[in-house]
């Protein structure tokens, strides 16, 4: 790989991790509005208020940078360039096509759940450092959100690796067949439900819970700092969506996969992120105990049967 | 300091106030909460940031202008707050309302229950996390608000109510346009109900939360809806009734009181949604009824100085959140000696130091919401 290639490809994916989650978030601001019977943005851009989102950013970028005087300065001005940061490297390793992709690490599955973990630093750094005690009960059910998501997230994650056989994504959608929609069924769902988790989304959006505590970690951050708390969090539905479905539903496998391979993977990435979009706008907040609950009774023991099942699976074909 | 919770560590509680700026107190109620980790340890409400003296004003005011102050402590009950004034001047003057009048004044009252229930109906579910409900209920408040605003002119603060009936009389057509309303909301209403009856999250969040025993109900004169859930089979309209509710709470009647057992935060929103229902069957029973009355007149020809006669009356009506109370002393001036005002929420309120030490915060905003208030109605 030349230095330009390098350069190139960091660039396309920097590029993606802009427009991306703008897409995300201007389809959650249109599809909530029909939801509720409304019309959502229609102004900015003209059509259909398709520049909202930019609009949005560019008042972000004018408001004043404050910092309170009771906060941990460095760690809360280092905070949400940190929760960005990991889902920016997260996107460079999964792939879009089977060539295409920023960059291809082995163990790219390994890669992408260590440095999406450290997004949550972020929310935790934030919480502990505004000097707020809004945001630091936030960043503490941020804390104990996360040990009721990450075993089974990587549990599920583990299955699909053990069905092909390989850590890299890229070999992992080559290994793909229909026949895992079946077999893989309960790790997705797993896979699913803890991503909405580690995401803060509905109905686990608990450590920002705008109802409890005010908007919790976030509840000091003003303009770009916040803007990038918010960019972080539509940047992780596109990671984890784009996963999904590169880990489930088969990535750029599809018709005429060999011309439009990579638009199979983002159409499918973006109906699972349609769906976490969908949660938020049809339940209520669950409680932090209450996830607990469902992640050590429910997450977990389904995680492992998945994984036996898969084991199972892998033995008998294997023959 | 916080405290870590685990045994054997040192910890500290931390006072949190929750307000008098808060997204879950609507305003500017405060509570302040004595925290250990996220489990409330001592709850404490203070009130009075919205206090506007309003019983002082109602002592320089004259009986007409005292309605338009009435109507404002509970702005989502603005029509029968008025009610209660003009009872309590009537009572003590008395004086009789022509039966249209009576009748389209309960018709309102009813109108005006619904439509501060729907705000509930949606405001409590947006402080569980669910943000669509909302967008349901306003819906059918904006049906409702409609026929509200054209006989009364207002959206919020109707002030239709005048001592001896009515401002005006009802314009052309406006029973059936009422009725068309009624037909629209009864017929959307399970739009709303589907998102949050049996909704699995919403019963994991409110059943078994905030459990209020009749005891403390009976304690702290805690009145309406929230009474009921508990098992407080209590309601002015059926036990002393007026207006017109005598005969609409009559055997064979439509009206009946709505009761649940469990006290808790989930019996508290199952009332009020059935409330909702019993509330469109009166507003229905009372059209029928106006259509049928033969033409006459909605209010009686007051003097020009209308002064009440020495003396005093106390009378209470079931306002959509609890008992609305107006003890008036009159020296037989042109203005009260004193029109002490009992509100609902203030009692309703007040039960909260006893509610929620041992609950977490996420419960704590399940019960502060299911206790359906409103600050001016606490404040006065």
């Amino acid at each position: 790989m030349t230095v330009t290639e390098v350069v190139l490809r960091c660039l396309i994916v920097l590029v993606g991790f802009l427009v991306l989650p703008l897409l995300i978030g201007q389809t959650e601001h249109k599809l909530m509005a029909h939801m509720q019977g409304r019309l959502g943005p229609m102004y900015a851009g003209g059509f259909h208020g398709w520049a909202q989102l930019v609009a949005d950013g560019v008042k972000f970028v004018q408001k004043e940078d404050v910092v309170p005087s009771a906060a941990d300065k460095p760690v809360f001005r280092f905070a949400p360039a940190l929760a960005l940061a990991s889902y920016l490297m997260a996107l460079a390793v999964v792939p879009l096509g089977p060539v295409t992709w920023g960059a291809n690490v082995p163990g790219s599955l390994v890669w992408v759940l260590a440095v999406g973990g450290i997004g949550t630093l972020g929310t935790l750094m934030a919480g502990w450092s505004s000097g707020n005690k809004y945001s630091l009960l936030g960043g503490l059910r941020a804390a104990a959100q996360l040990i009721s998501y990450e075993l089974p997230l990587i549990l599920s994650c583990a299955s699909f690796a053990m069905a092909a056989g390989s850590l890299s994504l890229v070999a992992i959608g080559h290994a793909w067949t229909p026949w895992w929609l079946i077999w893989q069924l309960p790790g997705a769902l797993v896979f699913l439900v803890a991503a909405t988790a580690e995401l803060q989304r509905p109905p686990f959006d608990m450590p920002v819970a705008d109802s409890e505590l005010v908007f919790g970690p976030y509840t000091e951050y003003t303009g770009l700092r916040f803007a990038f708390f918010l960019l972080a969090e539509y940047a992780g539905i596109v990671v984890m969506s784009l996963l999904l479905a590169v880990l489930w539903l088969g990535g750029w496998t599809g018709p005429f996969d060999h011309q439009i391979g990579v638009l199979w993977t983002l159409l499918k990435g973006f109906g699972i992120a349609l769906v976490i979009l969908w949660m938020r706008m049809s339940w209520p907040r669950l409680r932090e105990d209450q996830l607990q609950r469902i992640a050590w009774l429910w997450l977990v023991p389904l995680a492992l049967l998945q994984i036996a099942i898969t084991a199972a699976g892998v033995v008998l074909m294997s023959r | 300091m916080v405290g870590v919770g685990a045994g054997g560590l040192a910890s500290a509680d931390m006072v949190l106030n929750i307000g008098p700026q808060h997204p879950a107190t609507h305003g500017v109620l405060r509570l302040r909460i004595t925290l250990d980790g996220e489990r409330i340890r001592r709850a404490e409400p203070i009130v009075g940031y919205m206090h506007r003296g309003a019983e002082k004003l109602f002592e320089v005011r004259d009986y007409r202008q005292i309605m338009v102050l009435a109507n404002r402590h509970d702005w989502l009950s603005a029509f029968s707050n008025e009610i209660g004034v003009a009872l309590t001047v009537e009572r003590m003057l008395g004086m009789d309302v022509p039966e249209r009048a009576t009748w389209t004044r309960t018709l309102l009252a009813e109108l005006n229950r619904v439509l501060n229930h729907l705000m509930f109906l949606g405001s409590y579910p947006l402080e569980l996390g669910a943000i669509t409900p909302i967008f349901y209920s306003f819906r059918e408040r904006e049906e409702l608000q409609a026929v509200m605003e054209e006989i009364s002119g207002g959206r919020m603060h109707y002030m239709f109510s005048r001592v001896g009936g009515l401002r005006d009389d009802l314009p052309a057509g406006w029973l059936g346009r009422v009725a068309a309303s009624i037909a629209a909301v009864r017929r959307r209403l399970p739009d709303l109900e589907s998102l949050l009856v049996g909704n699995e999250i919403l019963r994991a969040r409110t059943r078994g939360v905030g459990v209020l025993s009749p005891e403390l109900i009976e304690a702290y004169g805690v009145s309406g809806p929230i009474a009921r859930a508990s098992g407080v089979d209590v309601d002015l309209r059926r036990d002393r009734p007026y207006l017109a509710y005598a005969e609409l709470f009559a055997p064979g009647g439509p009206g009946r009181v709505v009761v649940r057992s469990a006290g808790d935060c989930l019996a508290r929103l199952e009332v009020l949604l059935e409330q909702v229902h019993v509330s469109l069957d009166l507003a229905q029973a009372c059209l029928d009824r106006l259509a049928a009355l033969p033409a006459g007149p909605v209010n009686v020809k007051l003097p020009k100085v209308l002064k009440v006669p020495e003396g005093w009356d106390y009378v209470a009506t079931e306002n959509p959140l609890g008992f609305n109370g107006y003890y008036l002393v009159s020296r037989g001036d042109k203005t009260p000696w004193r029109l002490k005002l009992r509100s609902a929420s203030f009692n309703n309120v007040a039960v909260l130091g006893e509610l929620l030490p041992g609950t977490l915060i996420a419960d704590m905003v399940a019960i502060l919401g299911s206790m359906f208030f409103v600050v001016g109605d606490i404040d006065k």
